[in-house]
Order: C-alpha cells, then sequence, then structure tokens
C-alpha cells in the first residue's frame, strides 16, 4: 500500500494554486452532482408532464359530461291512448307500455314546431331529437299521477345523444351527413329549438345520481348505482379490515413471541400485500359465492374481497406505526404498574392511532379504485336497480365507480367516450378526498419523539 | 376495540344467515360482448315496462358464459347465457353432469360482421378470395406451402387500391374470429380453388382447411383482444388499418369509418337477413329451464326480448344494429311452450 501513496503523490502533495480554482477532481465530482440533479429535475419533469397530459386528456373529455342538453315539452296525455278503461286505475293503465307512450313525444314536438313557426325540410319524425329514455319518463310520472291522464303537461326531457353531442361540439354539420343516427335537419331544429329556449344545456346531476343506461341511451347515463356500490363495498371493508387488521397488528407486535413461526407470518403478510388483485377475485369466487352461497354481483363479495386485499397494507401499515411508538412509553407505563393489556390499549394505540387510520385510508383508496378482482365475481355488470339500503343492499347487485368506467369505455356510441371520462373525474376526485383527508390526519396529530 | 370485533364478528354471521333467507328476486345473464349491448337495451325496457326489477347483465364472452351457466341449478347461477354461437355438444354435456338438463335455445337474430377503414381512405371491395390471399401464413403455389408475402392490397388484386395491407381482426377469445375463419378466410380458400388444389395433391382435408385458415403472424394482420373501441382506435392511429367490426358498432360510427362491399354487396341490415351479404352468424341466448317460475320475471323477460315490439324489424334492437330473425314468430312459440334443447331433433 505505501508505495502506492508514493507513487500517487497528487493527494499528499501541498495544494497549489488559489482556493477559489478548483482541480480537475474536484470539477468532476462538482459535474457529477449537477448531472445526478439534471437526472433528477428530468424525472420529475417527464411525471408532472405525464400526469398534466393524463389529466388534461381526461378533463377535456370528461368535463363536458357534467353538462347536459334538455328539451321543455308540453305532453298531451290523452285518456283513450293512455287509459283505454277510463278507470285510473294503476294495474290497468300500465299494460299500455312505453311503445304506447313514444309517439305522444312526437306529437308533442310537433305541437311545440308549429307553435314556434319553425319550418325545416326533410326533418322526419321531429321526436327523435329526444332521448328515448322519454317514453319511460312519461310513463313512470303518469303511473305515479294517475289523474294527470286527459290533461296537458309540462316536461323536461334529455336531448338525444347525438344532439347533445351537437351542443357541446363532439357532432357537427360534417359528420351529421355521414351519420344515420343523425340528419342536418335535426340540427337546424336544434338551433332553432336553442333560440327559442326550448332547449338548454345545463349543469347534470343526472350524471351523478342515475343509474346506468343501455347502449342506445348515452344521454340518460349515469353513476348512482356505481357510487352506492362502491359506497357499500367500502364499508364493508372498513368494518372488517379495522379491526381485523390492527388486531392482527397489534397481537403481531406487542404479545406474539418473536419465533420462527411469526416470522413466517411476517413473511407471508408482505408476500401477501404483493399479490395481483385478481387473484383475490377467484379466491372470493371460489369461498364467497361457490363456497358460502352469497349472492353474485353484491356489494358484500366485493367488499369481502376487497378486505383480503386491504388487509396486508393496513396491518403493515399499523404495525409500522406501532413500532415508532418509542419503548419508553411502554416501559414507563409498565413501570407504574400498568399490564400489557393496559398499556397497549392506554398508551400505545393512541399515539400510534393517525398513523393507523392513515394506512386505512390509503388501503381503502387503493380498493376504491380496483377493477380486476370485481370481474370474477359478477360485479362488471350492467346494473340499473339500486341496492336497497343497509344492510340488506349488501346483498342486492350492484355496480362500482371503476366497473363503471370500463363498462363504458366499451360502448359503441362515442357519446360514451365521454361519460367514461366523466366516470373517472368523479373517481379522481373521491381518491384526492380520501388522499387528503389522510395526509390531513398525518400532519395533525402524528407525533414525533 | 372488543366491541368492534364483535360487531364484526356478528355482521359476518348475519350476512351469511340472511342470505339464505333472501331470495334472489332479479334475473341474472352473462355471456358474450356481443349480445351485451342489445341484452341490456331489453333489460332496460323490461325494468321500464315490468313491475320485475331490471336484470343484470354481465359480459365476459360466450364460452365464459356458459360454462358459468352450466355450474348448476340455483340462486347463485346465472338464469341466462348469452352467446355468438351455438351451444356446443361439450357444453350441454357439461352442463348434464352439473344438473342442467334442460335448456331451452332462443335464437333472437343475426349479426353482421363488416370490414371498415377510415373514412377519409380508399374504399374497398372485397371478396373472400382477396382476405385468404391477404391474411393466409402461407399459400399453396405450385404443390407446396410458401410463405405469404404480400403486403399491398394491389398485389392481392390489381384492381384493389395501392395501399399496404394492415387488418385488425379479432383475437382467438372472441367468438367473431371463428366466424371470420370460417366465412371470410376459408370461404375464400374454397372460392380460389386453393382448398381443392390441395386436396388434389394428397393432403387431407382437415390439414387442408387448417392451412386455409392459418392467418399469417408477420405483423400484417394484428389481433384485437379487447373490443371494437379498440380496434376504431387503431384505424384512428393507423389510416392503411382495416378493421373487423359488428354491424351495430360501425352504424354507432358511420362518421368515422367506411364499410367495404363483400363480394359486390353492402352489408345492411337488410342485404344480411336476405343472405345475401355472406358474413354473418346467428346470436343466441339459453335459458335455464329449472329457474323459470323460481326467478321471478323470467320467462316474462325471455318472451319480451323476442316480441315483435323489441326483436321485431321496427324494434330498437334493429335500430341498434340487430338483422331480426324471420323466423321470430317459431321462436316466440318455442319459448312460450319451454321447448327445451333436444327434443325436438
Amino acid at each position: 500500500m505505501s508505495d502506492i501513496t508514493a507513487t500517487d503523490a497528487v493527494p499528499s502533495a501541498p495544494r497549489k494554486g488559489s482556493l477559489l480554482e478548483q482541480d480537475a477532481r474536484t470539477k468532476r465530482r462538482n459535474a457529477a452532482e449537477t448531472r445526478f440533479k439534471m437526472y433528477g429535475i428530468i424525472a420529475v419533469t417527464l411525471g408532472i408532464l405525464a400526469l398534466v397530459m393524463l389529466v388534461v386528456s381526461i378533463v377535456s373529455n370528461g368535463a363536458s359530461a357534467f353538462q347536459q342538453t334538455y328539451i321543455t315539452l308540453e305532453v298531451d296525455l290523452p285518456e283513450d291512448r293512455l287509459d283505454p278503461e277510463g278507470n285510473r286505475n294503476r294495474d290497468q293503465m300500465a299494460r299500455v307500455s312505453t311503445f304506447g307512450y313514444g309517439p305522444l313525444i312526437g306529437e308533442a314536438m310537433e305541437a311545440q314546431i308549429a307553435a314556434l313557426g319553425i319550418e325545416i325540410e326533410e326533418l322526419g319524425n321531429p321526436g327523435d331529437i329526444v332521448s328515448k329514455e322519454a317514453p319511460a319518463q312519461l310513463r313512470n310520472f303518469v303511473l305515479a299521477n294517475p289523474d294527470v291522464v286527459g290533461s296537458t303537461v309540462t316536461f323536461e326531457f334529455l336531448a338525444n345523444g347525438r344532439i347533445d353531442g351537437y351542443m357541446k361540439d363532439r357532432v357537427t354539420r360534417a359528420t351529421a351527413l355521414l351519420d344515420k343516427n343523425v340528419s342536418p335537419a335535426q340540427l337546424d331544429l336544434t338551433d332553432a329549438l336553442g333560440e327559442a329556449g326550448v332547449l338548454e344545456k345545463r349543469f347534470n346531476w343526472a350524471f351523478i345520481t342515475a343509474p346506468d343506461a343501455s347502449g342506445q341511451r348515452p344521454e340518460a347515463a349515469g353513476l348512482g348505482v356505481a357510487i352506492v356500490g362502491s359506497f357499500y363495498m367500502m364499508l364493508v371493508v372498513l368494518i372488517l379490515a379495522l379491526p381485523i387488521g390492527v388486531a392482527a397488528s397489534i397481537y403481531l407486535e406487542e404479545f406474539a413471541p418473536k419465533n420462527r413461526f411469526t416470522d413466517l407470518i411476517e413473511v407471508n403478510i408482505a408476500n401477501l400485500a404483493a399479490v395481483p388483485s385478481i387473484v383475490f377475485g377467484i379466491l372470493g369466487l371460489a369461498i364467497f359465492i361457490n363456497f358460502a352461497g352469497l349472492p353474485q354481483s353484491a356489494p358484500i363479495v366485493g367488499g369481502l374481497v376487497l378486505t383480503l386485499m386491504t388487509l396486508p397494507t393496513i396491518i403493515i401499515a399499523t404495525r409500522a406505526s406501532l413500532k415508532s411508538v418509542p419503548p419508553s412509553i411502554r416501559e414507563a407505563a409498565l413501570g407504574v404498574g400498568a399490564s400489557k393489556m393496559q398499556t397497549v390499549f392506554h398508551h400505545v394505540l393512541p399515539l400510534a392511532a393517525p398513523g393507523i387510520l392513515t394506512g386505512t385510508i390509503i388501503g381503502l383508496a387503493q380498493a376504491l379504485g380496483e377493477t380486476a378482482p370485481l370481474l370474477l365475481i359478477g360485479m362488471v355488470a350492467f346494473v340499473r336497480e339500486f341496492p336497497a339500503g343497509p344492510p340488506e343492499g349488501f346483498f342486492d347487485p350492484a355496480s362500482a365507480l371503476p366497473v363503471q368506467v370500463y363498462n363504458w369505455t366499451q360502448r359503441s356510441d362515442p357519446a360514451f367516450v365521454e361519460r367514461a371520462s366523466g366516470a373517472i373525474i368523479v373517481l379522481l376526485i373521491f381518491l384526492v378526498i380520501m388522499n387528503a383527508i389522510a395526509i390531513l390526519l398525518r400532519r395533525r396529530f402524528e407525533r414525533r419523539w | 376495540m372488543s366491541l368492534v370485533k364483535l360487531t364484526a364478528s356478528s355482521l359476518a354471521i348475519a350476512a351469511v344467515s340472511a342470505t339464505a333467507a333472501a331470495a334472489r328476486d332479479n334475473v341474472q345473464i352473462a355471456g358474450s360482448s356481443t349480445v351485451l349491448p342489445y341484452a341490456t337495451i331489453v333489460a332496460e325496457a323490461f325494468g321500464e315496462n315490468f313491475d320485475f326489477p331490471t336484470p343484470v347483465v354481465e359480459s365476459g364472452g360466450s364460452s365464459a358464459g356458459l360454462k358459468r351457466f352450466c355450474e348448476g341449478v340455483g340462486e347463485n347461477t346465472i338464469d341466462i347465457a348469452n352467446a355468438s354461437r351455438a351451444i356446443r355438444e361439450g357444453e350441454v354435456a357439461a352442463c348434464a353432469e352439473a344438473g342442467v338438463t334442460d335448456i331451452i335455445e332462443v335464437r333472437i337474430g343475426y349479426d353482421g360482421i363488416v370490414f371498415a377503414s377510415d373514412i377519409n381512405g380508399n374504399s374497398f371491395e372485397f371478396t373472400p378470395e382477396h382476405w385468404y390471399k391477404a391474411m393466409a401464413a402461407e399459400h399453396f403455389v405450385d404443390g407446396e406451402l410458401v410463405a405469404n408475402t404480400l403486403s399491398n392490397w394491389n398485389e392481392v388484386d390489381p384492381a384493389l387500391p395501392d395501399q399496404a395491407i394492415q387488418a385488425f381482426i379479432p383475437g382467438t377469445k372472441h367468438g367473431t374470429r371463428e366466424v371470420f375463419e370460417e366465412k371470410v378466410v376459408l370461404a375464400g380458400c374454397e372460392e380460389g380453388g386453393f382448398f381443392q388444389a390441395m386436396l388434389d395433391s394428397g393432403v387431407d382435408e382437415d390439414t387442408a382447411e387448417d392451412k386455409c385458415m392459418g392467418i399469417r403472424t408477420d405483423g400484417l394482420a394484428v389481433d384485437i383482444d379487447g373490443d371494437y373501441t379498440e380496434t376504431l382506435a387503431r384505424i384512428d392511429s393507423n389510416k392503411d388499418g382495416i378493421g373487423v367490426f359488428g354491424l351495430a358498432f360501425y352504424e354507432n360510427n358511420t362518421d368515422k369509418l367506411q364499410v367495404a362491399t363483400m363480394a359486390g354487396i353492402v352489408p345492411t341490415t337488410e342485404s344480411i337477413s336476405t343472405g345475401e351479404y355472406p358474413v354473418s352468424r346467428p346470436l343466441f341466448f339459453y335459458i335455464k329451464k329449472a329457474h323459470i317460475g323460481v326467478i321471478p320475471g323470467l320467462k316474462e323477460f325471455a318472451e319480451f326480448f323476442i316480441s315483435d315490439d323489441i326483436a321485431g324489424p321496427a324494434g330498437p334492437l334493429a335500430a341498434y344494429g340487430l338483422v331480426s330473425d324471420p323466423a321470430l314468430g317459431d321462436t316466440q312459440s318455442a319459448v312460450a311452450n319451454e321447448d327445451v334443447m333436444g327434443n325436438a331433433m
């Protein structure tokens, strides 16, 4: 060694020149640092760029889903067609199907056009610019209020998806010429009705509250059932995963003897956190549906599957926050005569609570965005009926937010692209709120020793 | 904490016991993604017009749907399986093994398969032979198989436009792929006399068929395992692309796609129902007879599905792109009588 230092004389030699002048090695080291900083900045910029692109594309596609075009019409409800028996008996009136109500809307539209003095050639049936949802809306109203038969009632109907697309600049006259579902004449009518104030675009609460609709009625499709389904699942996850996860981690961290067996359990919990979520779906199908006989497409099964998925996250977070409570606290409690149990529940757990809650919320947020395991338990489905209130509602079929996004991206009508992006926005808002709460809790209550 | 644990465990127990009590009151359907849009349209109208709840419709593919259908009889199994092909004998046997013996087969109509390209690109007039030549992995030339080297449509046929071959065809898990292979590629192979030539040179029939339907894997034919929206997105980004679509999907996107003729016939609901347009297939759903009378609304739903108001030529399904079945009346009476498969044959 000694002759190496002797030949390599540079470091040991007394420094020549000014301190302000850097020698080659310092320059190299400084350059390496600058380069590393550059890499870091590039990585961060790429990340931000990807995020901005994602948000811009989703918002530009989806923001319009929160607006919808409505048409106000006065509809005659003739007795001879809606209540042939004339006795206002709901059961007998129910025999008139939505196909019987459909023509009424076309007639109301024609009357409206005549009243406004609009003249457009080659219009066809002017009722076509109204959503196919309208007859059902009319029928439900009439069956709920049988006395209105024979009078004229003002309704607000959704405009057809293509007309709505025109109001949102998705459909133009050029595309309308090529599109068999809409004609330029219908767009002229839309313009005329818009000027008359009969047709207008406004905020679309139905997007949040209404259930899904079939491929023929993109304008009526909403997230209602999906939001309720996701909420129920999160409730199940919270009720099951939090106590089980916390109990398991307290036992493992504070009470369990440290031996091979507990080490094995620990390794397996860490592994479980990395298992692809679809595996939990297969497990759910085998155990909860085929073996336990729980119903398909039900939030309870979804919740149970997501509980399995969330448990490792919660256990790992809880154990980490239990570990971060300094041993001096435990020793002090034990020193004044507290039992082990009292030490844990009176002192350690309250101090660890913010960390536990943060972990739970992040686990829930993860579960909220999960689709793959739901695929196998029948929740990726077209569900229009709202589930009942809890607890019976846990067993009724429901959808979930990410599932709704998946379903809508598969539909052929281009209007569903907007809906799917809108649903992503809603899902992102929920996720951001949950993560913000987690951060707030951590900032507010976390203690450092 | 113990209180929370107690609540949790009692809730779980209550959960399991409650299922035993609560009977399912909605119809559950799963299966083909091609039938899915029609099934959802009918389910929606059914929920609106009847006092039964709206059926729950899942997708997942014909085979997956029939597999779940054949899992057994009971509330935890589906009532109806949608399929874009007829049920196979093996599936019937699997059903019977699980106790699903009485199956009602319902043909709802026909689905046309169309070839479409970007609206601003060249228009095409195809014959099945063109597709065989363009898609086959190997051609049979002078008694031996040589790899397909054609890379431009005008090499396939000088009458076709000068455009690179780039086809987006359904992946092997789709029922549509089977139709594409049999009714287009194999038909083209037979029409062009290549099939006969192979037989003549001593190749046995099965091998010849396989060779006819072997699709090239050099990147000019791309399998799309997703749905038609993915195919559309591929064509959007590659203007040379020609995609395979369902008629209903094309009709909803006529402002972006132009359709190619096949053997001189433009695919429309009319030309498909008369059988002039060659590439079409029947769509089915299968009902578990044992569930009729147990699941409320099941039979009503099936009858509603194939009623003239819904599945007829003027109904909403035809408006969406289903080619209505000229023999719908027979299907209606078969469902009304609950005729199960096998008895009629």
